[in-house]
């Protein structure tokens, strides 16, 4: 057992910071939430260059074969940053999923796209069920020919508006398939919500959409494992995130504590204001350690339900109490939208309820414990 | 970053965990709550002393195993898991031999060493006293030199450990002319002697694990000094962190946790199991998700022992987060048993031999022992964030 951090680890980390934070000023992330596209494509291709789409893919990909934990170093300092646009709707929720499941050629097809930061893909899931069980799905695919044809609602898809492709999840005759689709395919139409994190979540209304039986991705009928897959990989991606978002928040807040002064003495140094920064530490390091834990074991492809459930519903309860004392400490600063704060109250509570909520996290681990 | 066990480390668990099994088995004891502070059997600490059990972690030539703290914790979490009565050795193994090992002279390594490690030292934490709590460095207990000893006196409070002692671990002030924090120094004597006289103090579940200690003019060799004379206050911090830091702190109620999801499974109500009903399962959940992440925290400490630093805001972080935890798990457990809650261990119809009742009201003074909740959160404020202390 060890806790370190590798020495390639650490420098992945630091170089992701280090140019995270001189491309992403917070002025940038706002230009960038409130563009249409919701992304920068001059960042996309300088992340592209940095061999971070390729990251944990084989070389033969164009990727740099390093591992799902590695990765997650990257996600974390991504949370951070606040980094908008669909690195992790093209990466983690579908990259990862057509080198598990894709033939030989759809892998030789698409991953070196992604790898390049040539495709933007994403994910269309979930639906206006709000659903991350099966039985949430009812969009059809019915087979026609050497076709399939898509119709129904997917809702909450991530930058669906800019994506090249989109991974489908459809009923078929006797459970669920999975298609890679072009996004720009006849009888797809986008629209992008209004959410709090000012990401691009569209609903994706698919209309009679024809997709060849080629564009299968796995067995069909028996795409809901590697769904169950996919999600569990996002969850954790997401516990990665949240740790990198609210180890932010509270470095910002040490930070304000330490210079902002009242009654002649920064606040920093009242033992309520340092009580609650270390409860928030400690809730940053406890989320921090089972994201960490539950990227190591699905790095190794140990079975890991249980703990990338505990690390979810840790990290859904950790979040909000870690955001409320931040904006405490920070007092009325913190609730003004021109202070960066709000960035990470706003991603955070996006990230707790996607991929699966504590509450969805705290039935799976009833479960594993028989009850 | 690796987060397996080895394999001697996973054999070493079954093996605790087999002669734990065994024990019960055999009928030795029972498992029980707070058994590592409250479960006084002799008779179990000297087949652990057997199976070199004690003193795990200290170096080969002072008769430990030269093992890791990452195995220790092993040890003490299957000794906790299954409720096992330690206390006779607990505070010996876990801080007073390391403190010997560390400061003490070649003689006192001879002569205290082997009787550790024989748990023959059941020994009483002399620490608190009545107007120096979490602000030890005010302790008035006088060390006097004279001669070729010092002559002690004074009153030691919350003596963990005091009914059964027969060594006590002892702060005293050596230099009343000092600044407080510099004028103190550590003692480790056998309590057979002349002048200490221990009353016990009943806690709020009606048990006895801490003391008044008084000390009239006691008279101890100057060989019971541990360390530097005058520098204890120092060492004692050195010290805190490994008292703070181990999984007793965590799961000193585990048998009431594994009683309690049992519990749940086995009783209807409105003609279902409990263990069905939506709230409780997510409140069971939250204790199991609460239990793992603690987990985590104390492997951290023993790795950041392991690699020769002393866990000082970790070991505070995680003795927070587990006593918290701890206070948390007796609430729902009585919570979920509702009326059935309040009854107590000698109580007629006491569900689960009445551990959710002792749990609940010995919970309270976890956030208080070894350092209140407050005191090492301004460690960690201090120590870990680096906020200004005015």
């Amino acid at each position: 057992m060890n806790l370190a951090l590798s020495e390639e680890q650490e420098m992945l980390k630091t170089m992701a910071r280090d140019f995270l934070a001189d491309k992403l000023p917070k002025a940038t992330v706002k230009e960038m939430e409130e563009s249409e596209e919701g992304y920068s494509a001059e960042l996309w291709k300088e992340m592209a260059g940095l061999g971070w789409m390729g990251l944990a893919f084989p070389e033969k990909y164009g990727g740099s074969d390093m591992s799902f934990l590695d990765l997650a170093m990257l996600l974390e300092e991504m949370g951070r940053a606040c980094l908008p646009g669909p690195y992790f709707s093209t990466v983690v929720l579908s990259g990862f999923a057509i080198l598990d499941i894709g033939t030989d050629e759809q892998k030789d097809e698409y991953l070196p796209r992604i790898s390049s930061g040539e495709a933007i893909f994403t994910l269309a899931l979930t639906e206006p069920s709000a659903s991350y069980q099966e039985s949430g799905i009812e969009t059809k695919a019915t087979a026609e020919g050497d076709s399939f044809v898509i119709s129904g609602t997917k809702l909450f898809v991530p930058d669906a508006n800019i994506a090249d492709y989109m991974l489908v999840a459809a009923k078929t005759d006797k459970g669920i398939t999975l298609f890679i689709v072009d996004a720009r395919s006849a009888g797809i139409s986008t629209t992008v919500l209004k959410t709090i994190a000012n990401d691009k979540l569209c609903e994706v209304v698919f209309d009679k959409v024809k997709v060849s039986k080629d564009n299968v991705l796995g067995e069909p009928d028996q795409g809901w494992k590697e769904i169950e897959k996919i999600i569990q990989r996002a969850a954790v991606g997401k516990c990665c995130e949240m740790t990198g978002c609210i180890q932010q928040a509270l470095d910002m807040t040490v930070e304000y504590a330490k210079d902002r002064k009242q009654y002649g003495r920064p606040i920093g140094s009242f033992q309520v204001i340092q009580h609650y920064c270390a409860d928030m530490a400690t809730d940053v390091d406890g989320t921090r350690l089972s994201a960490y834990q539950a990227a190591w074991m699905l790095s190794e492809g140990l079975p890991c339900a249980q703990e990338v459930a505990i690390a979810k519903a840790w990290a859904g309860e950790a979040c909000p109490r870690v955001m409320a004392l931040a904006h405490q400490i920070h007092g009325a600063i913190g609730v003004t939208i021109d202070h960066d704060l709000q960035y990470y109250t706003r991603r955070a509570k996006a990230a707790e309820v996607s991929f699966g909520d504590a509450s969805f996290y705290q039935d799976v681990v009833a479960k594993e414990m028989g009850l | 970053m690796d987060f397996k066990l080895s394999e001697e480390q996973k054999k070493f668990r079954q093996e605790v965990s087999d002669f734990l099994e065994g024990e019960i088995k055999q009928g030795l004891w029972e498992p029980s709550c707070d058994a590592w502070i409250m479960g006084y059997d002799p008779e179990f600490t000297k087949r652990v002393s057997r199976k070199g059990w004690i003193g795990l972690t200290w170096p080969k030539e002072d008769g430990g195993q030269g093992r890791s703290y990452i195995d220790r914790l092993i040890l003490t979490e299957e000794m906790l898991r299954y409720g096992a009565p330690a206390a006779c050795h607990w505070f010996a193994d876990r801080q007073i031999g390391g403190a010997v090992v560390h400061y003490g002279t070649d003689q006192q390594k001879k002569e205290l060493l082997p009787m550790i490690l024989k748990g023959e030292a059941y020994v009483g934490l002399g620490m608190s006293e009545p107007d120096a709590g979490s602000d030890l460095a005010s302790l008035k207990t006088k060390a006097t030199e004279d001669g070729d000893d010092f002559i002690i006196d004074g009153q030691k409070t919350w003596t963990s450990g005091g009914s059964n002692m027969n060594w006590i671990y002892l702060v005293a002030r050596t230099d009343p002319d000092a600044p407080k924090h510099k004028g103190i120094s550590e003692f480790f004597f056998s309590t057979d002697l002349p002048g200490v006289s221990v009353a016990p103090i009943h806690d709020i579940t009606g048990g006895v694990h801490f003391n008044e200690v008084f000390f009239e003019n006691v008279r101890v060799p100057k060989t019971a000094l541990i360390g530097v004379q005058n520098k204890g206050f120092y060492q004692i911090l050195n010290q805190l962190d490994y008292e703070r830091s181990g999984m007793e702190r965590l799961m000193a109620n585990y048998p009431l946790f594994e009683a309690l999801v049992q519990y749940t499974k086995e009783t209807r109500r409105n003609g279902k199991p409990l263990s069905q009903d939506p709230l409780i399962r997510s409140k069971l959940a939250q204790l199991k998700i609460g239990l793992e992440i603690g987990r985590m925290h104390m492997y951290r400490v023993a790795m950041v022992m392991d690699e020769g630093r002393a866990p000082n805001w970790e070991s505070s972080m995680s003795k927070v987060y587990g006593t918290a935890f701890e206070q948390r798990l007796a609430g729902t457990a009585i919570e979920i048993l509702g009326l059935y809650g309040q009854l107590s261990p000698q109580s007629k119809r006491a569900p689960m031999k009445g551990m959710a009742y002792h749990s609940y009201l010995s919970s309270k003074g976890y956030s208080l022992q070894a350092g209140s909740s407050e005191v090492l959160k301004n460690i960690m404020a201090l120590r870990k964030l680096e906020l200004p202390s005015q």
